[in-house]
C-alpha cells in the first residue's frame, strides 16, 4: 500500500468521503468543549473583565488565517514543482475558507478592539497586514475566478500565492517590527504565557476544532472540485451511475 | 546573454519613444491624482505637508499600475512576446529587461515630477530630497512586482482592473516604507531605517520577482 495511491484524484475521493465524517464530528465536539470552557470555566479576566472572551474565537481564527495560506503556498508549490493535479485542488479548495477565517479575525478584532481600545478599527501593524491578508486571499480568488483554462488557472494562482507567501511572515513579525497600540502576542513558545491556563486550554481546543473544521471543509470542497474536472472520466460516471 | 537584455531594453525604449501619447498619459496622471488631493482635504499647508509624502507616493503606485496592464499586452497581441518566449534566451531575462525599460519610460519621469509636486504640497527641501530617493528605490519595485502581476493577467479579461486586485497588496511594504521615510525626516527621526529596509526589499524584489514573472508568462502562453 503506496502512500502515493491518493495523489491519484480517483482515490483521494473515496479517501476524503471516508475521512469527512470524522472531521466533521471532531470539530464540533471540539467547538463543543472549548465554547463550553470558554464561556463557563474561563475566569473572568483581571484587566479586560467579561469582554476577552472574543479572543476564543479570535485567536485560533487569526492564527488559522495566517497558516492556510502557508498551506496553499505549500499545496501551490508541490503542485508546480511536481505536476500533481490533486495538489492544485487542495489549494483552490483551501482558499475560500481561508478568506472566511480571515475576515472573522478582523470583525472578531473590531467587537474586541472597540471595548479595549475605544475604537473599532486602528491602524496597527497587526490589524492592516490582516487586512492586507484578506486582500490577498480576495486577489487570488478573482484571479482564479478569472481564468477559465484550469490548468492555466491552476498555475498562476500558485505563482500568485507564492509571491503572496513572503508577506505571510512580515505579518507575523510585524508585531515586533512596530510597537504599536496592539498588545504583545499573547501566546510564545519561548516564555510562560501571560494568560490563565484554563484560558490557553479553551484557546487551544478551538483551535483544534478549527484545524479539524478546515480539513472537513476543504475535503468537502475538493471532491467536488475532482468531480467537476473529471466528470469525463470513466469512473465519475461509474460512480455517478451507482448513485443514481 | 546581456546583449539579449540590453536588446529587448532598445527595443522597448524604442517603441515608447515612437509612442509618445501613451508615455505622456501615466504621468499626466501621476500629476492628477496628486492635484485632487488638495481640491479634496482643503488647502491648508501644513495639512498637506503632512499628507504630501503619503499621497505622492499612493499616487506613484497607482500611475505605475495604469501603465503596467500594457507591459506585455501589446507583444502578446502582435504575436512577437511568444517568439521571444520561444527563443533559447532566457525568459528571465526578458521579464527583466521589460521591467527595467518600464521603469525607465514611467519611473523615471516621476522621479522628475515628484519635485514640482512636492512643492505644491509645501514640502522642506530636506523632505523633497529624502521624497526623491524613496522613490528612486521604489519605483523599481513597482515595475519588477508589476510585471508578475501584468503576466499573470496577460489576455484575461478585466486584466487590467484584475492586475490594481493582485499587485496593490504587494506594494504595501514600498508603500510604508517609501512615505515613512520622508515622514520620518520631516519628524526628525531620520529617514535612514526606512530607505535601509526598502533597499532591502528592492534587492528581495529584484532576485525573486523576475523569476516568478517568467514562470507566470510561459504558463499564461501556455
Amino acid at each position: 500500500m503506496n502512500l502515493y495511491t491518493y495523489a491519484s484524484p480517483a482515490n483521494f475521493y473515496i479517501l476524503a468521503g471516508k475521512l469527512i465524517p470524522w472531521f466533521a464530528w471532531g470539530a464540533g465536539l471540539f467547538t463543543a468543549w472549548g465554547l463550553y470552557i470558554a464561556f463557563f470555566l474561563a475566569p473572568t479576566d483581571f484587566q479586560q473583565s467579561e469582554a476577552y472572551r472574543i479572543i476564543f474565537i479570535h485567536v485560533p481564527a487569526a492564527w488559522m488565517s495566517m497558516f492556510i495560506y502557508l498551506v496553499m503556498a505549500f499545496w501551490g508549490a508541490i503542485g508546480l514543482a511536481f505536476n500533481t493535479r490533486l495538489s492544485f485542488m487542495m489549494a483552490r479548495a483551501l482558499a475560500p475558507t481561508g478568506a472566511i477565517f480571515t475576515f472573522i479575525a478582523l470583525w472578531t478584532g473590531a467587537w474586541w478592539g472597540k471595548p479595549m481600545w475605544g475604537a473599532w478599527w486602528v491602524w496597527d501593524a497587526r490589524l492592516t497586514s490582516e487586512l492586507i491578508l484578506l486582500f490577498l486571499y480576495v486577489g487570488i480568488i478573482a484571479l482564479w475566478a478569472a481564468i477559465d483554462d484550469i490548468k492555466r488557472g491552476d498555475r498562476a494562482g500558485s505563482l500568485l500565492t507564492l509571491i503572496g507567501a513572503i508577506n505571510v511572515p512580515i505579518i507575523y513579525f510585524s508585531v515586533k517590527w512596530w510597537n504599536t497600540l496592539h498588545q504583545g502576542a499573547s501566546v510564545s513558545l519561548t516564555k510562560a504565557p501571560s494568560m490563565a491556563a484554563t484560558m490557553l486550554q479553551g484557546m487551544l481546543i478551538l483551535a483544534i476544532a478549527a484545524w479539524l473544521y478546515t480539513i472537513a471543509v476543504a475535503m468537502a470542497r475538493v471532491r467536488r472540485i475532482i468531480l467537476e474536472r473529471e466528470r469525463q472520466s470513466e469512473w465519475v460516471k461509474a460512480l455517478l451511475e451507482k448513485e443514481s | 546573454m546581456h546583449r539579449f537584455l540590453l536588446a529587448v531594453l532598445r527595443r522597448d525604449l524604442t517603441l515608447a519613444a515612437r509612442r509618445r501619447g501613451d508615455w505622456l498619459i501615466a504621468q499626466f496622471f501621476f500629476v492628477m491624482v496628486a492635484s485632487l488631493f488638495p481640491l479634496g482635504v482643503g488647502p491648508e499647508p501644513a495639512m498637506l505637508a503632512r499628507i504630501g509624502p503619503g499621497v505622492l507616493w499612493v499616487a506613484a503606485t497607482l500611475a505605475s499600475l495604469l501603465s503596467l496592464s500594457r507591459l506585455f499586452a501589446d507583444d502578446h497581441r502582435d504575436g512577437s512576446l511568444e517568439h521571444m518566449v520561444l527563443s533559447p534566451e532566457p525568459t528571465v531575462l526578458l521579464v527583466l529587461g521589460k521591467s527595467l525599460a518600464h521603469w525607465l519610460i514611467y519611473g523615471i519621469p516621476l522621479l522628475l515630477i515628484a519635485p514640482v509636486l512636492g512643492i505644491q504640497f509645501n514640502l522642506s527641501w530636506e523632505a523633497i530630497r529624502v521624497l526623491e530617493i524613496s522613490l528612486l528605490l521604489g519605483t523599481p519595485i513597482l515595475s519588477l512586482l508589476g510585471g508578475v502581476g501584468a503576466a499573470l493577467t496577460l489576455g484575461l479579461r478585466g486584466g487590467g482592473v484584475l492586475l490594481t486586485l493582485l499587485i496593490l497588496p504587494l506594494y504595501v511594504p514600498a508603500l510604508i516604507f517609501g512615505a515613512g521615510a520622508v515622514d520620518g525626516v520631516m519628524a526628525g527621526t531620520g529617514a535612514e531605517a526606512h530607505l535601509s529596509l526598502l533597499g532591502a526589499f528592492l534587492v528581495l524584489s529584484l532576485m525573486i520577482a523576475p523569476w516568478i514573472a517568467a514562470a507566470a508568462l510561459r504558463v499564461s502562453l501556455e
